[in-house]
């Protein structure tokens, strides 16, 4: 279910003569280069590739709550992501959450709390099987060969057909004008970063990646702002750093039984080197 | 034929002028919600789809049932059912039309709504279900039009036709199973994971739908010169009459493998619809009385004096539509999203804006059927009145 953007693009210049909401594909193509930088015919010489990414997380690796912040912000800030206190109206691309929640079921009444109650970063687990792809309606959310998964909030009708199908909660809907402000006056956007695209209201969005960073040969953010507790690479690459900590250490990944395949596995314990 | 809608009595202007009213107030309350976008519902991250696609779900049973019509009327010959044939046709193109509103006032960007069709995607069932709504319109139309023109002038349907309405049936089932699909194949949302989801779609709609027809044709009885029959009205009792229980039963298949399984995952939305989960509580009084009207509705209905009492009928009829409307217009869609991917509990009611943008939505419904049924009824008045006098 992978996508040429140049067919794309081509498709999105029909839309723009035809009148059908084009317009704003082409605005989004102008005004900061989204879809111009994933229709690069020339890639980046720098740009970071591989058969499938995926994330090492070991969250034993970030030790107090500002460590977890410093990740969440970096990917934030860089992307955008209005702050919206609301949590029903909340955007969010990556975040903690408690171990009971992440990985439901498998908590039980003996276990330690301190183990319970423990946080964990969660984001979309660009999954190989992607539920939230097989779904929607206008392949406004599709996969690289590369394993990511995109979305194009240019193209994205908000059916929100992708957050009924995603079991991770990884999608957040733009209830609100993400370029808007809050009922104080704040912007929900508190420092706009120009090089990267500001949604609209209606459409769906969720983390893609860094793939914006991969095409110029540099980290994903989060990984960047971690301090080794998340590690990123090539899965199908069996002497990435990533796959040799799968190899060594012992790791669950969220909801496997329902075959969705996540990319992003999660360090439980093991010796430190392999 | 149109030219029937355009001449009417005083109680039928009334009623057209308050429904576009109702239309009016919906459609102001929707450019507020374009203008702010869908924060102004109850939606939220965890309850992402809400009263709109749940009316939807509910509709497209409406729209399939007019198939319980035309089964017995052009397969098994069933000719008490000739005269309303074209009500049920009817009826479906109302609902369908109103199920493709509800779609684009659901939708974040309904500008964007034609890249559905320049992106055709195949492996979406939302996609399908574009396909077969349309499709499902278009036949009624082109049906429901034609078989009444013909009528007007005492001539049998044109033999073209006849194809297109053989379709129909295969068809109306193919959009109710579609609209199942969207749900049933979604992992983990587990009150929708279900074989039988398509199968209690129908079933619910094969009684809601008819129960409605019922009460449309007994309106129509008292209000005009057309006379559906007793013998059409109760035959389609008894349609309603098993479709229920079936529908119930089907229910209690689900209740009975979540619970006796004892899977938490399974249990969770049927206990949140039924006595609360984690405190919350909002859709049990709604799930009660929807059980309760059921077992109402299904007793009134079973019970060959009640059901044969013309008095009493409707209220059964009314007890079991309401049940249906309930089961999926409310629990159905809010249920499958409780609890949330983290087993967490956000409850969601809709908003007053929302509620007046449905009832706008079911307005341009009835105001579509009303001008049909108008033109109908005018049709078969003229025919009665000339037969009479030849
Ligand atoms: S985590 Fe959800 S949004 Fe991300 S790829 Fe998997 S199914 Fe899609
Ligand atoms: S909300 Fe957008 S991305 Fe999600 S399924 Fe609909 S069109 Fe696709």
């Amino acid at each position: 279910m992978s996508m040429d953007r140049r067919r794309f693009l081509k498709i999105a210049g029909v839309s723009t003569v035809l009148g059908l909401g084009g317009a704003s594909v082409m605005n989004g193509l102008s005004r900061r280069g989204l879809e111009a930088s994933q229709a690069t015919v020339t890639p980046d010489p720098k740009g970071l590739t591989a058969k499938r990414w995926g994330f090492a997380i070991d969250v034993n690796k970030l030790g107090s709550p500002a460590d977890y912040q410093k990740c969440i912000d970096a990917c934030h800030n860089i992307h955008n992501v209005p702050s919206i206190e609301n949590p029903k109206h909340e955007v969010k691309w990556i975040w903690n959450e408690t171990y009971e929640h992440s990985f439901p079921g498998t908590e039980h009444e003996y276990m330690n709390h301190e183990f319970k109650e423990k946080n964990f970063l969660l984001l979309c687990n660009h999954c190989a099987q992607p539920a939230c792809v097989r779904v929607c309606p206008t392949q406004a959310t599709f996969k690289r060969k590369d394993g990511v998964v995109m979305q194009d909030m240019h193209r994205c009708i908000g059916c929100r057909f992708c957050m009924a199908a995603c079991p991770f909660g990884a999608r957040s809907f733009n209830y609100r004008d993400p370029r808007g402000k809050d009922a104080n006056g704040k912007p929900f956007i508190k420092v706009e970063n120009k090089t990267f695209p500001t949604r609209m209201i209606g459409v769906v969005e969720k983390c893609t990646m860094c793939y914006e960073r991969l095409a110029i040969g540099q980290q994903p953010a989060c990984a960047e702002a971690s301090n080794g507790a998340i590690v990123f690479g090539d899965l199908e690459d069996p002497n990435s750093e990533v796959r040799k900590i799968i190899n060594s250490k012992y790791t669950i990944r969220r909801k496997p039984e329902l075959g969705t395949q996540p990319s992003i596995y999660y360090v439980i314990g093991g010796s430190e080197h392999a | 034929m149109l030219e029937k809608a355009l001449t009417g009595s005083k109680r039928y202007w009334t009623w057209v002028i308050m429904l576009l009213g109702i239309i009016g107030v919906g459609f102001i309350a929707y450019m507020y919600q374009l203008q702010e976008g869908l924060g102004i519902t109850g939606l939220s991250r965890d309850v992402s789809w809400g009263f709109y696609i749940a009316q939807f779900t509910f509709l497209v049973g409406v729209a399939a049932s007019a198939v319980m019509l035309v089964i017995p009327y052009y397969l098994h010959n069933y000719k008490k059912f000739g005269k309303i044939v074209i009500l049920g046709e009817f009826l479906a193109i109302s609902a369908v039309t109103m199920c493709m509103l509800f779609i684009l006032v659901d939708m974040g960007q309904p500008m964007r709504v034609m890249n559905v069709v320049l992106h055709p995607t195949p492996n979406s069932v939302m996609f399908w279900d574009a396909v077969v709504l349309n499709g499902y319109l278009f036949i009624n139309l082109i049906v429901g039009w034609t078989t009444l023109g013909a009528e007007r002038k005492s001539l049998p349907p044109p033999n073209w036709v006849k194809p297109l309405i053989y379709l129909s049936i295969p068809w109306a089932v193919s959009i109710h199973t579609v609209t199942a699909f969207l749900y049933a194949g979604l992992p983990g949302r587990h009150l929708w994971l279900t074989a039988i989801m398509a199968a209690r779609f129908l079933a619910s709609a094969f009684a809601a739908g008819p129960a409605l027809l019922i009460l449309l044709v007994m309106f129509v009885r008292k209000t005009s010169k057309f006379d559906a029959g007793t013998e059409a009205i109760q035959s389609l009792a008894k349609i309603v009459t098993y479709a229920m229980i079936t529908n119930v039963f089907f229910f209690l298949l689900e209740v009975f493998t979540a619970m006796y399984s004892n899977i938490p995952g399974h249990m969770h939305p049927i206990k949140y619809l039924f006595v609360g989960l984690d405190g919350h509580t909002n859709l049990v009084p709604f799930m009660w009385t929807a059980t309760v009207l059921a077992f109402l509705g299904i007793g009134l209905l079973v019970n060959p004096a009640t059901r044969k009492n013309e008095s009493i009928l409707p209220f059964a009829l009314i007890a079991v539509f309401i049940s249906a409307w309930i089961d999926k217009g409310m629990g159905l869609v809010v249920g499958g999203f409780i609890p949330n991917p983290f087993e967490k509990v956000t409850e969601y009611s809709p908003t007053i804006p929302e509620l007046a943008i449905t009832l706008g939505v079911y307005a341009v419904g009835f105001l579509v059927l009303t001008v049909l049924y108008k033109v109908a009824i005018g049709v078969k008045e003229d025919n009665a009145y000339d037969t009479g006098h030849h």
